[in-house]
């Protein structure tokens, strides 16, 4: 690159003691819970919410989602309290993902509505909506691929920030709050899903479970108020799935709200506190993950139905 | 550079490695000062005139003066195309917008007000700005090859343009267009590029400082997610529109900036000098010297324009040398010659050491690395 002239005689350092993964490491499990405490704290959502722990966070009002003569949504209608894990499960093809899409601002219902604290999300932009709150991962991980595990996060965390060109230009005061506070919620959510040990990583190179870690991590930097993961558990081992279980319910424990699509109903049923059930494009049950387990509905879209009709 | 064949490249590639592993070591200032004497040497290079270095087409100072100008030009492409990733084809187009604004000021031959040159270098950059707004605002919902073809159509309309209205005087161009006042003892003329070559060596270095700025901030991280992911990036909440904007609008007043810097140093304008193989050396030297690196699209507007200088024997032949070079180097080293990574936290380095004791990794393969890839 450059041929600077003066260099100091030290080695280049290897990866030397210290840092806060080697820390970790070397700490009692009492300091260590005291320290996910910390870090829980950190990734904490800071902001208004208006609606209790336990009143209706999103609502899906009648919502229709038509396709060319395809009817994906049919009058759709359910809510999200704050504060819980709801699970949203169907057959492939159900409708799962096209819900989720007019939820996050990807598709427009084509009638009905999507209000989030009981205001209409409307015509407002996929950005926009993120910044109202409600932040989502992606099936097929998405990724930027070139950027440290970190940048990623703090991408997310970009999100609650106002620094344009002219500040960040001139790095006025409130470009230097605002990369202070993004590298640290950033870091915290590293630790807190886990994969700060490979922070300084491209995220392409990170192995398949980190990846699905850091997609987690940079959602909840939007500090959203519903978090939607979409079939976070694919293509993971069931040592895996578990500690996903594990790290999903933390979060709801931290103070968020999270919308879970899933196909394995194990994790489903073991994770969730309820569950709305698609089948082309309709809602055929809803409830606690025990009475789905028992609903003839639900068994016979799953199953199919026997000709004497029982289950 | 890295000509280096497969059999002497792995103990290259590790000297390399071991270079950048130490340079990475360096707190910022402790760099800064290590740069120092390089920077002394840019500004000397003109002076020194190392036989081995002359052009044999024009002077020395002229060809550096060249290399600046596409280093600049360079780095004000590598914003909208290494940067923000949206595949600009016209660039030239905010060039010779910069450059008229410059002339139509100054150049008795303009009806316009006359103003002091060197308050036209602002007054370019902001009318390109514009200009980049008025193509980016209608445009950048387009994509990729989309993108391109509107952009280059834009290079041409505004070639075509003034060859067309009388006020830029076509091929007959204005002359005598103006120049900065005696400076520090230097005396600017269009027979002498040493003074402007100092000129525009400083304005890089501004340059530089600010896109540094704008990488590593809320600004340029948008960018790098745009170019990676367009619609992730807009559901992480970043407002795609905007900041693809904002990129146009800088780099089209980079462009404007270097069009009037050159505008003044040939002390003439006319309608030749824009057409579209400009937009396509450019873009070459960003793709050359690695698109998104700061300073390796800087050492590719080198190259660019001082090879075909150096070498003028070739004739016409350059440019073939040239296509031939770009896919050899897009076979072997499709990041370009310099393919370290973007830095896109102004706090990376505190960051870094606090998580992991150690300095963020800067090649761009960091965890293939024996180091990194253990796990």
């Amino acid at each position: 690159m450059t041929e600077p002239a003066e260099q100091p005689t030290e080695q280049p350092t290897e990866p030397v003691e210290g840092g806060i993964v080697a820390e970790v490491e070397r700490m009692t499990e009492a300091q260590r819970a005291e320290h996910a405490a910390e870090v829980a704290d950190v990734v904490a959502p800071d902001r208004d919410i208006a609606v209790g722990v336990g009143d209706t966070l999103l609502e899906m009002r009648e919502v229709t989602m038509r396709f060319g003569g395809l009817v994906a949504l049919d009058t759709v209608n359910f809510d999200i309290k704050r504060g819980e894990i709801l699970g949203l499960i169907g057959p492939n093809g159900a409708g799962k993902t096209t819900c989720f899409n007019a939820m996050t601002g990807v598709y427009r219902p084509t009638s009905g509505q999507v209000l989030l604290e009981g205001r209409a999300m409307g015509r407002r932009k996929r950005y926009q909506i993120t910044r109202m709150g409600i932040a989502r991962t992606f099936q097929n991980i998405r990724l930027f691929g070139e950027m440290t595990a970190l940048e990623n996060v703090v991408v997310g965390a970009d999100a609650r920030h106002k620094t344009s060109v002219p500040g960040a230009l001139l790095r006025l005061p409130r470009h230097h709050r605002e990369e202070r506070e993004v590298v640290e919620r950033a870091t915290a959510l590293l630790e807190f899903v886990g994969i700060a040990d490979r922070a300084a990583d491209k995220a392409r190179n990170l192995p398949y479970g980190y990846q699905r870690r850091l997609e987690i991590a940079r959602a909840l930097a939007t500090e959203p108020k519903l978090l939607c993961l979409d079939e976070p558990a694919a293509g993971f081992n069931p040592r895996e799935k578990q500690d996903l279980m594990g790290l999903i319910r933390k979060i709801r424990d931290d103070g968020y709200t999270v919308l879970l699509i899933e196909h394995d109903m194990r994790l489903v049923m073991g994770v969730t506190d309820r569950i709305v059930v698609l089948e082309f494009g309709k809602k055929i049950a809803e409830g606690a993950p025990a009475e789905i387990r028992e609903n003839p509905a639900v068994i016979a879209a799953y199953l199919g139905v026997p000709d004497d009709g029982a289950a | 550079m890295t000509t280096a064949s497969s059999a002497t490249r792995p103990a290259n590639e590790s000297a390399v490695r071991r270079f950048r592993n130490r340079w990475n070591e360096l707190s910022r200032p402790q760099q800064w000062v290590a740069l120092i004497p390089l920077v002394v040497l840019i500004y000397l290079i003109p002076e020194i005139n190392a036989p081995f270095l002359a052009s044999t087409s024009v002077d020395f100072a002229t060809s550096m003066f060249h290399a600046a100008e596409f280093a600049m030009i360079a780095l004000g492409l590598n914003v909208v195309v290494g940067q923000a990733g949206l595949l600009d084809l016209g660039y030239v187009g905010f060039f010779a917008i910069g450059s008229y604004v410059a002339a139509l000021l100054t150049s008795p031959e303009s009806m316009l007000a006359k103003i002091p040159y060197l308050a036209t270098l602002p007054i370019a950059m902001i009318v390109t700005m514009i200009f980049g707004l008025l193509l980016g605002t209608p445009t950048l919902r387009l994509r990729g090859d989309y993108l391109a073809i509107v952009t280059l159509g834009f290079g041409e309309i505004v070639r075509l343009l003034a060859s067309i209205i009388p006020v830029f005087n076509g091929n007959v161009g204005l002359d005598n267009v103006g120049h900065p006042p005696k400076l520090l003892g230097q005396t600017f003329s269009n027979t002498d590029a040493k003074p402007w070559y100092w000129l525009m060596v400083t304005l890089i270095i501004v340059i530089l400082l600010f896109v540094g700025n704008l990488e590593r901030s809320r600004v340029g991280r948008a960018w790098v997610a745009i170019r990676e992911d367009e619609d992730a990036a807009q559901i992480m909440g970043v407002s795609t529109f905007k900041f693809k904007l904002w990129a146009f609008a800088i780099g089209a007043g980079i462009g404007g900036l270097s069009g009037a810097l050159v505008g003044g140093q040939v002390s003439f304008v006319n309608n030749q000098d824009f057409s579209v193989p400009f937009s396509v050396l450019y873009l070459a030297a960003v793709i050359l010297g690695g698109a998104g690196n700061k300073v390796g699209v800087m050492i590719g507007g080198f190259l660019v324009a001082y090879i075909p200088d150096r070498f003028n024997s070739l004739g016409d032949k350059k440019y073939l040398v040239f296509g031939v070079a770009l896919v050899l180097l897009m076979i072997f080293r499709s990041q370009g010659l310099l393919g370290a990574r973007q830095r896109l936290l102004a706090r990376g380095r505190q960051a870094y050491r606090q998580l992991l004791g150690r300095p963020e990794p800067i090649t761009s393969e960091s965890s293939v690395t024996p180091d990194g890839g253990a796990q």
